[in-house]
């Protein structure tokens, strides 16, 4: 029920998300969804991918230092309170967001929330248990 | 059992070791008053005949010698025989001017061959070992003065010498290379080299890694002999001295490096003052040459700090011991007035845990203010998708400095291979100041 992500550390300087987005496009990596957070001195690029371990290889034999990590996409219908609805819900269950960032699918209909929780079972239970939809990798990838 | 190249004089009680000192300095000093004008006008500016030396101790009564000294007299003016004696010359690169020349005669180069061996005994090599000599080969003492010594040895040496990093690994493979001679940064270069490349070093041959030329510190040991699977000792040497071969670790000594003190006498002084310091205490290191003919110096300040340790040694020479170089009179900053030495900040970085030993340091004064930043290759070990993880672990890098250095930097995280290698001495300081 987790989807692995590409985090990938980036000195703020000009041209690096450039050469990293024009390397995955060379290996042919479709790129599902990214979020940059960034301070004065750096970046972290997440990104979500079609192809993980070819994306890791890839930004590694390229000088990257990259981590994979597990998140978890949860599936809302794309209307005014979808994510208020599940914001609300984390908030009952005491759930602590290290960081979220959402996409919009190709139908339309539906929004992917993808989540970094510091407690992932218990997030996992307590969505399942609410009713949410958590999509796994090849789901998000199919989407 | 601890192997010696020379048992009877590594090993001679200190008594009979100092009157052999003695009866070397006077006659150097004779030799060098009569031979070489400039000494001999320091000599008489400062009151001072070769007569007057009539102990170990008198020899504070002699002028310093300094690089300056050298540099006024270049290329040849400080050689005490004519150049048709004169076997060999090295040089030093000067960063500012012009460089530093020394000169060997054949006796010179027999002398350190003979110290090269003696280094590379203590180390436990033997003439059966293949030795991988990655000093460079030139002018810089390191590659042929290690070179000469690896021959006299008996062992086999291979000449590598610097650079091109991925053959060299393949020739430790092929050639099974033993003990291996190298800067400590360009070991870490190698150890890095050899990972890309997914050469495990448990498969090399590697036993023993001799390592001089710049400063580094004991969690830079630890990390050489952990990514390279070796035990990590230190050699020290300079080539207004000999070269390499100077002061050597031993295997069983827990610290330091015994000088090889029939050749050269040591003194610990106040780099300030001039004045010679307590027994044990830390200051500049003095060197005086005992048996050199075509280039002898007098108490020559080689402007790396360090301390003499006379306790007794568990592998049994009774040559006195010299701390492990922590730093150099000329690389010690002065940040907003306090005294840094890249060594400490060093002792910092490696002691925080999945931080890569390559690093450094960029001062820059804004104003009327110093700052400096010390900047730090984020690895896999370290790397976080959290943003927190990493701001904390800056945080935590530079609260640790400013514990152990008293003044605040600021850490900047880079990326990987951002920070250039080293294919000899490493860069670590990069002072933007114009003082």
């Amino acid at each position: 029920m987790r989807v692995e992500q590409i985090a990938v550390f980036l000195e703020n300087k000009s041209g690096r998300l450039a050469e990293i987005t024009a390397k995955l496009a060379e290996e042919n990596i479709n790129i599902r969804a990214l979020s940059v957070a960034d301070t004065a001195d750096f970046g972290i690029l997440r990104l979500i991918v079609d192809d993980v371990e070819k994306a890791k290889t890839t930004l590694k034999s390229n000088g990257f230092t990259v981590s994979v990590t597990n998140v978890i996409a949860v599936e809302v219908a794309d209307k005014t309170g979808g994510l208020a609805g599940v914001l609300k819900t984390i908030e009952e269950e005491k759930l602590n967001v290290e960081y979220m960032y959402a996409f919009v699918n190709q139908s339309g209909e539906n929004a992917v929330l993808i989540f970094r929780f510091d407690d992932m079972d218990k997030a996992i239970e307590a969505l399942q248990r609410t009713g949410y939809a958590i999509l796994s990798g090849e789901e998000i990838c199919s989407l | 059992m601890t192997l010696y190249w020379e048992e009877e004089i590594e090993t001679l009680p200190r008594v009979g070791l100092e009157s052999i000192q003695l009866k070397r300095l006077q006659h150097l000093v004779a030799r060098v008053y009569k031979t070489v004008a400039p000494y001999r006008e320091k000599m008489d500016a400062a009151g001072v005949k070769p007569k007057d030396i009539q102990s170990l101790a008198d020899l504070t009564k002699l002028p310093f010698t300094v690089k300056e000294d050298l540099r006024d007299n270049y290329p040849f003016g400080l050689f005490t025989v004519p150049m048709d004696q004169v076997v060999r010359v090295h040089a030093s690169s000067g960063t500012t001017g012009k460089p530093t020349v020394v000169g060997y005669t054949k006796k010179d180069i027999k002398t350190w061959s003979g110290l090269m061996a003696r280094a590379l005994t203590c180390a436990g090599a033997t003439s059966s070992d293949m030795i991988h000599n990655a000093y460079g080969y030139g002018l810089f003492t390191g590659g042929l003065g290690a070179h000469y010594g690896i021959e006299r040895l008996g062992a086999t040496v291979i000449p590598v010498s610097g650079g091109n990093t991925k053959r060299q690994i393949t020739i430790m493979k092929d050639f099974k290379s033993s003990v291996l001679l190298a800067t400590p940064s360009y070991a870490l270069n190698l150890a890095e080299t050899m990972n890309a490349l997914g050469v495990d070093p448990k498969s090399l041959s590697l036993r023993v890694g001799v390592f001089g030329a710049e400063p580094w510190s004991e969690n830079m040991r630890d990390e050489v002999e952990r990514k390279l699977n070796i035990k990590a000792v230190d050699i020290y040497g300079l080539s207004e001295v000999i070269g390499p071969g100077v002061a050597m670790q031993c295997l069983e000594g827990e610290k330091g490096l015994h000088i090889f003190e029939d050749h050269f006498l040591p003194e610990i002084i106040d780099p300030d003052t001039g004045e010679v310091l307590p027994l044990g205490e830390k200051g500049e290191l003095v060197f005086t040459t005992l048996t050199k003919e075509a280039f002898p110096i007098i108490r020559y300040r080689t402007k790396d700090i360090t301390r003499l340790l006379y306790d007794e040694c568990a592998c049994g020479r009774t040559m006195v011991r010299m701390d492990k170089v922590t730093g150099r009179t000329d690389d010690m900053l002065i940040i907003r007035g306090v005294n840094v030495f890249p060594s400490q900040i060093e002792h910092v970085l490696m002691g925080t845990k999945g931080v890569e030993p390559h690093y450094q340091i960029v001062v820059n004064r804004e104003g009327n203010m110093d700052t400096m930043s010390v900047e730090v290759e984020v690895s896999e070990d370290i790397f976080s998708d959290e943003i927190k993880t990493l701001e904390n672990l800056n945080k935590r890098i530079q609260m640790d400095i400013k514990d152990m250095l008293g003044v605040s930097c600021r850490v900047k995280l880079v990326e990987p291979k951002s920070i250039q290698r080293s294919e000899g001495k490493a860069q670590r300081v990069i002072d933007n100041r114009n003082l």
